[in-house]
């Protein structure tokens, strides 16, 4: 009863999993190609140019790995290696993040983001203590060009 | 208040430095987002209300260490760095801290 179970979970998990895998990589190219002209970069210095404010801005995103790739993982880990099922789940964490980011830095008008730092927690553990979600958080000064609002 | 995480702020100049703020925040799952969250545990993806959740309470934090700049005479935070740990099972603190500054708009 409970390997049907088990049966059950992982075939869910992987056929929902891959699907929506497969439409959040593609909606992250997508945006990715949106926003390519938003540069962001993680050195402190400010470029040169006629920047008139900085402003914090920041992006984050809980994920979690499907049913079957926990599973997966969970018999890789027994032996060592890659465990490509979280490579990929901290990827679209990780990009997705970013792209959070950009969208709040172009919603103020921003022309780019210096200083960007990305931070990463694991939320909750799954069974048997592994990894079941992660939570990203990415953040920076975007620059934007323009009448400075004045600090008073 | 402006709010940066480099050293200064682009179109303003630090006039005195005032030390540290910081803000913290520490937040418990709700057990129906909890349960809902389960099911993603299945099939995967993202946890949109944990997602709300953790960007609520990061909000919060910087709220608090604003308030803080605010308190001690400041009008910006600049250097803002962000850490979160996890208190017990299911609560995580969310922590914003930074160096509340005088700034004067810088005309030249």
């Amino acid at each position: 009863m409970e390997l049907i179970l088990l049966a059950v979970l992982a075939t869910l998990g992987f056929v929902f999993g891959r699907i929506a895998e497969r439409r959040h990589f593609a909606s992250i190219f997508a945006r990715e190609a949106q926003l390519k002209e938003l540069l962001i970069f993680n050195e402190r210095t400010v470029p040169p140019g006629a920047w008139q404010t900085g402003q914090l801005v920041g992006g984050n995103v809980v994920i979690s790995v499907d049913y079957f790739k926990r599973l997966a993982a969970g018999l890789r880990a027994l032996f060592g290696g890659r465990l490509t099922t979280y490579e990929s789940l901290l990827e679209r964490g990780r990009r997705e993040a970013l792209l959070r980011m950009k969208e709040e830095a172009r919603s103020l008008g921003a022309a780019m983001v210096i200083n960007v730092r990305l931070e990463t927690a694991s939320i909750s553990k799954g069974d048997g203590d592994q990894i079941g979600s992660i939570e990203v958080y990415a953040y920076g000064t975007a620059l934007r060009e323009g009448p400075s609002p004045l600090a008073s | 208040m402006l709010i940066s995480n480099i050293e200064s702020i682009p179109g303003q100049r630090v006039v005195r430095h005032l030390g540290l703020v910081q803000g913290n925040t520490v937040r418990a799952k709700h057990l129906g987002k909890d349960i809902l969250a389960g099911f993603k545990n299945i099939f995967g993806g993202e946890l949109t209300a944990y997602t709300e959740l953790l960007s609520e309470a990061r909000e919060e934090a910087v709220a608090r260490m604003v308030e803080h700049a605010e308190a001690v005479g400041g009008n910006g935070v600049i250097n803002v760095r962000f850490s979160t740990s996890s208190v017990t099972a299911g609560a995580a603190e969310l922590f914003a801290y930074g160096t509340a500054v005088v700034l004067e708009a810088d005309r030249d």
